[in-house]
């Protein structure tokens, strides 16, 4: 019988809970990593026993952890003992070193700052990783200030693809509330080549030559909070989900507005619809239906949390402007917790599961496709992310 | 043998309970010490000084012996009491976040 594995990052630490594919009875394993901030932890597809965690701190900076157990052991990929001479270095699973100009060595750009002046690119934490569709070893991270890196290596070592930072607008991007961050990374699973990534606040991007150029993809983002609403950087883009079966539709949720492409981001538009507020952080699609999408819309930019005290999350069986208020088994009264970007997921089980982890720290679930939610977790700390495995 | 405590946080992440152990040849200074710290517990490596500049992070400092070393010069030696082990280096995680 199948089994499903949920990563939920927290404010501090790492927590796994598993079941069989009726979701009914949970396990619970941790902390693990205990007081530091876990950002994302995601699965390979290639080998699922293999998780890579993004573990952060402002105290002691980024860590890599990764387990080639599903979640028994950790380590720090090349954090062994020093190797023999002429080995690779070990210890830098969590150097994430900016690429300079090749011609000058200098900063390859600066970027906007809160003063509007210019201000050189300084790492902070990796946002998201994600993991190769085909190669165990390969993993995306997305990191704040906004880049990606890629390793080739299973963690041990980051090289950036500066293509995206050095393709003309990185000049142009700003940080958002939350920091200058590359917060999403999909992967197109028709076309290797092909990745699409989304900046707060800059906006998405996409390459078509596996990282080496990039264009953004923001035409029909309309943002009324920038001087320009419709340029084509500066839009804070939240999330960004496809599935894989569609891999030319995307679905966004913006600061404001949900949004749809049909032609992998050249074109976007509203489908925000009868949505009681547009603003929220997630998105995501049902594992077998590509046009079921779900939000949990969020109050307002300046109060980050549910309306009127409701915990809903919201269907749309008609890839957008149509949309259902889900609410069986969530609360109903007195509730004002929120729902970041990277804090839901869905299995890919016959009857898909649905699951969103809270800033109160609760972890729902439900296993019908969101008919029905039950907690598996109530008291974590605040969740950060949430990702679930389906395994054999 | 060099005495070092790592906050409970790197503590954790280098996997030890207690205090480290190390073998220093030569001059005994902040940045020997950590050289080899690093080269024994390589996942401690940009956890606390970076990666690229070097800088002590700024949330931590070394103590020794009741007093601040923190501002003094990764190359400048470190007090008799450390070098002949009676007493340890501290690295502490200062006390923040509100």
């Amino acid at each position: 019988m199948s089994r499903v594995r949920v990563l939920a990052g927290t404010r501090k630490g790492a927590f796994l809970l598993t079941s069989d594919g009726k979701r009914e009875k949970w396990e619970v394993s941790g902390p693990h990593f205990a007081g530091w901030e876990i950002y994302h932890m995601k699965g390979s597809p290639v080998n699922p026993e293999r998780i890579f965690v993004s573990q952060t701190s402002g105290w002691f900076g980024q860590i890599i952890q990764r387990s080639d157990d599903g979640g028994k052991t950790w380590d720090t990929p090349g954090g062994e003992k020093m190797p023999k001479p002429g080995e690779f270095p070990a210890g830098v699973s969590n150097k994430f070193a900016y690429d300079t100009s090749a011609e000058t060595g200098k900063p390859l750009t600066t970027h906007q700052f809160y003063d509007g002046k210019q201000h050189p690119w300084e790492f902070k934490r990796v946002w998201h990783l994600e993991p190769s569709l085909t190669e165990a070893d390969t993993v995306y991270a997305g990191v704040e200030d906004a880049a990606l890196f890629r390793s080739k290596d299973g963690g041990k070592s980051w090289q950036e693809l500066s293509g995206l930072r050095g393709h003309g607008t990185g000049p142009m991007w700003q940080p958002g509330a939350g920091g200058m961050c590359l917060h999403t990374i999909i992967l197109d699973p028709s076309n290797p080549q092909r990745m699409f990534i989304a900046i707060s606040a800059a906006g998405a991007f996409r390459t078509d030559d596996g990282g080496k150029s990039w264009k953004p993809i923001n035409k029909g983002l309309y943002s009324q909070y920038i001087p320009n609403p419709t340029a084509e950087i500066g839009h804070c883009v939240h999330h960004v989900a496809m599935h894989r079966s569609k891999p030319k539709v995307l679905f966004m949720q913006k600061h404001w507005d949900v949004m749809r492409s049909d032609d992998a981001g050249e074109n976007w538009k509203e489908v925000s619809g009868n949505l009681p507020t547009d603003f929220g952080f997630v998105i995501d699609v049902h594992a077998h239906e590509p046009e079921t999408i779900y939000v949990v819309p969020i109050k307002s930019d300046g109060e980050h949390y549910v309306m009127d005290g409701k915990l809903r999350v919201y269907r749309s069986r008609t890839g957008g402007n149509e949309w259902e208020a889900l609410t069986k088994g969530l609360p109903q009264s007195n509730c004002y917790v929120n729902v970041l970007r990277d804090a839901m997921a869905v299995d890919s089980l016959d009857k898909c599961g649905i699951y969103f982890g809270t800033s109160g720290g609760q972890v729902y679930c439900s296993p019908d496709a969101g008919d029905n939610w039950t907690a598996i977790v109530r008291d974590l700390p605040a969740v950060l992310s949430v990702e679930v495995q389906t395994l054999p | 043998m060099i005495r070092v405590v790592l906050p409970p946080h790197l503590r954790g992440l280098a996997k030890v309970g207690g205090e480290i152990k190390l073998e220093i040849a030569g001059p005994v200074t902040q940045r020997s010490v950590l050289d080899a710290l690093e080269a024994n517990y390589p996942m401690l490596r940009g956890t606390i000084r970076d990666h690229v500049t070097q800088q002590r992070r700024p949330f931590l400092r070394f103590f020794a012996c009741e007093e601040d070393l923190s501002h003094e010069a990764p190359d400048a030696p470190l007090p008799e009491e450390v070098v002949s082990g009676k007493e340890p280096l501290l690295i502490i995680g200062a006390i923040a976040g509100g």
